[in-house]
């Protein structure tokens, strides 16, 4: 049997550290030679996993010494039209490439993760969602076509009119190779968002916030301190966020120089340098004082106050501090997201938090987020809310973290709630069987069955929870 | 309690290969025993089935190990520790110059040696982490009466692994060069060594000693006695007889 050169070993893992596996690299640039690797997977008798940013925090887009698809090279930006706003391109292309591409247009990408540099087609098999979840729902409600390549060799064009299309987007890249797609863009004619911040003393008023605004805002998200307790448990800012009419035409706030963030902060320390610093006081002690001075600021500074804030400001936190990740060198760290429907948000919510307290694990950033429901396969939408959790990993708490981990799955299964397979790191088959259904796991191996008869397409998440 | 959980050991079928092969199996390390005897190799899969494979290959089949290097890590599911345990040491005459012999030292211990280990580097560079473990010997400290070559194959296996060691570091990998003295093993059961360390005993501290990247011999009493005998004078060692 053919094995793939040793040359071509490299490491990958999760964007959140936590877990590796060495593959072998492929980083094709056309279809053909993504053809290629199914067919070296074939004659080598290993699989294939795709891989774009290789944001997913968790196992999704690694498989030990498996093929790494690494679809990165092919990221051409195809087709733009600013009349329409409809823009093609290879699924490689990240976020940041497509807003660069059309701001100075006036159009914005109509769904965003907190960071620009996922590429669309790990944006596609993750189905992401942003702070406007609850009102725009995933990023696949606004592909109007998607080029799907199967491992057996099949070309196709879905359209929202076809039922694969919903299989294609959010199957975690286990079915096909989507290649290409075109994207709906949403029309904005200012660069900068009207941002309403409201410090919340605790669940209920973060709650009360959501309801509020969500008829109304064009974004929501919550910041919750994760240490607080009793009276105050659910404390943080909540934000709300509406596009901005500017009259201008092409107004300066649609430029690139307006919407770059800094690299530095108060105009001299290197922001570079922050994560080494962040890394001191990423432990349980720095992490309360740090949430508490946050929300005690978010009380003085602010609160109730309209201020404006540019797209990429506001959308893509995370990339406020480079590879801020690496403050949590050398253990890594996971995100634990649920999905809960609404009725019994608050009380999951806040049993997550005692039971985090309780095994002095609390997760050290926490964002909170409104959804709606969704009809692709692999969904994580709920007509609900979502708590993303960011626990630190070492080598000695990592059986604990997956300890608690499955503690707060049963609460949201029982609820009736989803999990999202970008974040996963710790569930358990059962879990996962559980969510999504025996009738969504049967549409999922029918149409494997039918797209990829070999299962050449795989992913250490995907073996873990028994997907493939 | 070793971290090691792929490894591969070549030279696994008896001596120290084969208690390393048992050891790092016990803790729970999956083990591809590579060797040339394919009984000895069921032997260690019989005793650990869940956790050891036999690998049957000849060293000295160069060419093959690049292909089974790769299909090997495969079976593995991911690789973290390489040991080149092979070595051969046949009986030479005080006065015998025996090409054949000398040969079979240097492509044993020396050539598949640097056919394994260059794998295991390419793979390592790559993934920016992993442990090399080459076995040496305190015979090659010095090129002494009784073995020539083997002397000169031991020296060039620990300055081959020097050098890897000096490419290697700055990626994160860990290359550690074992320099045992007399040990208990079919190599050296004829010469009826006094006081031969078990290779029982000799394995466990090889995996001690694994991570430490740096020359280490296993008794601490050796590393000034050849300290002593490397820096004995040329004139007054060929007057010697060890």
């Amino acid at each position: 049997m053919e094995v793939p050169s040793n040359q071509r070993i490299g490491e990958a893992m999760g964007f959140g550290m936590v877990v590796k596996g060495d593959g072998y690299w492929y980083r094709p640039t056309s279809i053909d030679g993504v053809l290629e690797v199914f067919d070296v997977a074939r004659r080598s008798g290993r699989k294939v996993v795709q891989r774009g940013a290789g944001r997913s925090y968790g196992d999704a887009a690694i498989l030990p010494e498996g093929l790494i698809l690494d679809l990165r090279r092919m990221n051409n930006i195809l087709a733009w039209d600013p009349t329409s706003g409809l823009i093609t391109v290879e699924a490689g292309a990240t976020i940041e490439q497509i807003w660069r591409h059309t701001l100075e247009d006036g159009w914005w990408p109509p769904v965003v993760s907190g960071t620009m540099y996922p590429t669309l087609g790990g944006a596609l098999a993750m189905n992401i969602h942003g702070k406007n979840a609850y009102c725009k729902g995933t990023i696949g409600e606004h592909v109007t076509e998607v080029e799907v390549i199967t491992p057996s060799g099949q070309r196709l064009n879905l359209t929202p009119d076809d039922d694969a299309f919903y299989e294609a987007i959010s199957s975690a890249g286990l079915l096909g190779v989507i290649t290409r797609a075109t994207l709906q863009m949403t029309r904005v004619s200012s660069g900068d968002l009207r941002v309403l911040p409201l410090s919340c003393a605790n669940w209920e008023e973060q709650f009360a916030c959501m309801e509020r605004f969500e008829g109304d805002a064009d974004y929501m998200v919550g910041w919750v301190d994760a240490f607080a307790k009793g009276k105050s448990c659910g404390r943080g800012l909540f934000h709300a966020a509406w596009y901005l009419d500017e009259p201008a035409e092409r107004p300066s706030s649609l430029r690139m120089d307006h919407q770059d963030l800094p690299d530095t902060i108060l105009g001299f320390f290197p922001k570079s340098m922050v994560w080494r610093y962040l890394k001191k006081l990423n432990n349980r002690w720095g992490m309360r004082k740090i949430n508490w001075a946050k929300y005690t600021s978010s009380r003085l500074l602010g609160h109730g106050k309209p201020h404006p804030q540019s797209l990429v400001a506001f959308s893509f936190l995370l990339d406020y501090v480079p590879n801020w990740q690496n403050a949590y060198l050398p253990g890594g760290f996971i995100q634990y997201q649920s999905f809960v429907p609404k009725e019994h948000a608050r009380m999951v919510f806040a049993e997550q938090f005692r039971m985090q307290q309780e095994a002095r694990l609390e997760s050290f950033l926490a964002v909170f987020k409104r959804h709606r429901s969704d009809r692709f396969l692999l969904s994580h939408g709920v007509d609900g809310y979502s708590l993303a959790l960011d626990f630190k990993v070492t080598e000695r708490s990592w059986p604990e973290v997956r300890r608690l981990a499955h503690r707060m799955n049963d609460l949201v299964l029982e609820a009736g709630g989803r999990f999202y397979l970008a974040k996963d790191a710790t569930l358990r088959p059962e879990d996962a069987r559980a969510y999504l259904g025996e009738e969504t796991l049967a549409r999922l191996r029918a149409r494997k069955a039918e797209w990829d008869p070999e299962g050449l397409l795989s992913s250490a998440q995907a073996e873990r929870l028994g997907l493939v | 309690m070793s971290k090691y959980r792929h490894a591969i050991v070549v030279g696994a079928s008896s001596g120290i290969g084969r208690e390393l092969a048992l050891l790092l199996a016990e803790t729970g390390c999956r083990v591809a025993a590579v060797a040339r005897r394919s009984d000895r190799l069921e032997e260690l899969e019989r005793a650990h089935p869940d956790h050891v494979f036999g690998v049957v290959h000849d060293v000295v089949a160069f060419d093959d190990v690049p292909g089974l290097f790769v299909e090997t890590t495969g079976r593995l599911g991911g690789l973290d520790l390489v040991v080149y345990c092979s070595g051969v040491m046949p009986e030479v005459g005080p006065s015998e110059f025996d090409f054949a012999k000398d040969r079979s030292m240097i492509e044993v211990n020396a050539l598949g040696a640097v056919a394994w280990l260059n794998e295991a580097a390419i793979r390592f560079q790559n993934t920016k982490s992993g442990t090399i473990v080459g076995i040496g010997s305190v015979a090659g400290e010095r090129g002494r009466v009784g073995q020539p070559v083997y002397n000169a194959s031991k020296a060039f296996l620990h300055t081959y692994l020097e050098a890897l060691r000096n490419r290697l570091s700055k990626y994160g990998v860990t290359v550690t060069t074992i320099k045992p003295g007399p040990v208990q093993t079919e190599m050296t059961a004829r010469l009826n060594l006094a006081g031969a360390m078990p290779a029982k005993d000799a394995a466990r501290l090889i995996l001690a000693k694994a991570p430490l990247g740096r020359d280490c011999f296993l008794k601490p009493t050796h590393r000034l006695i050849f300290w002593i005998i490397r820096n004995f004078p040329t004139r007054l060692f060929r007057k010697l007889k060890v």
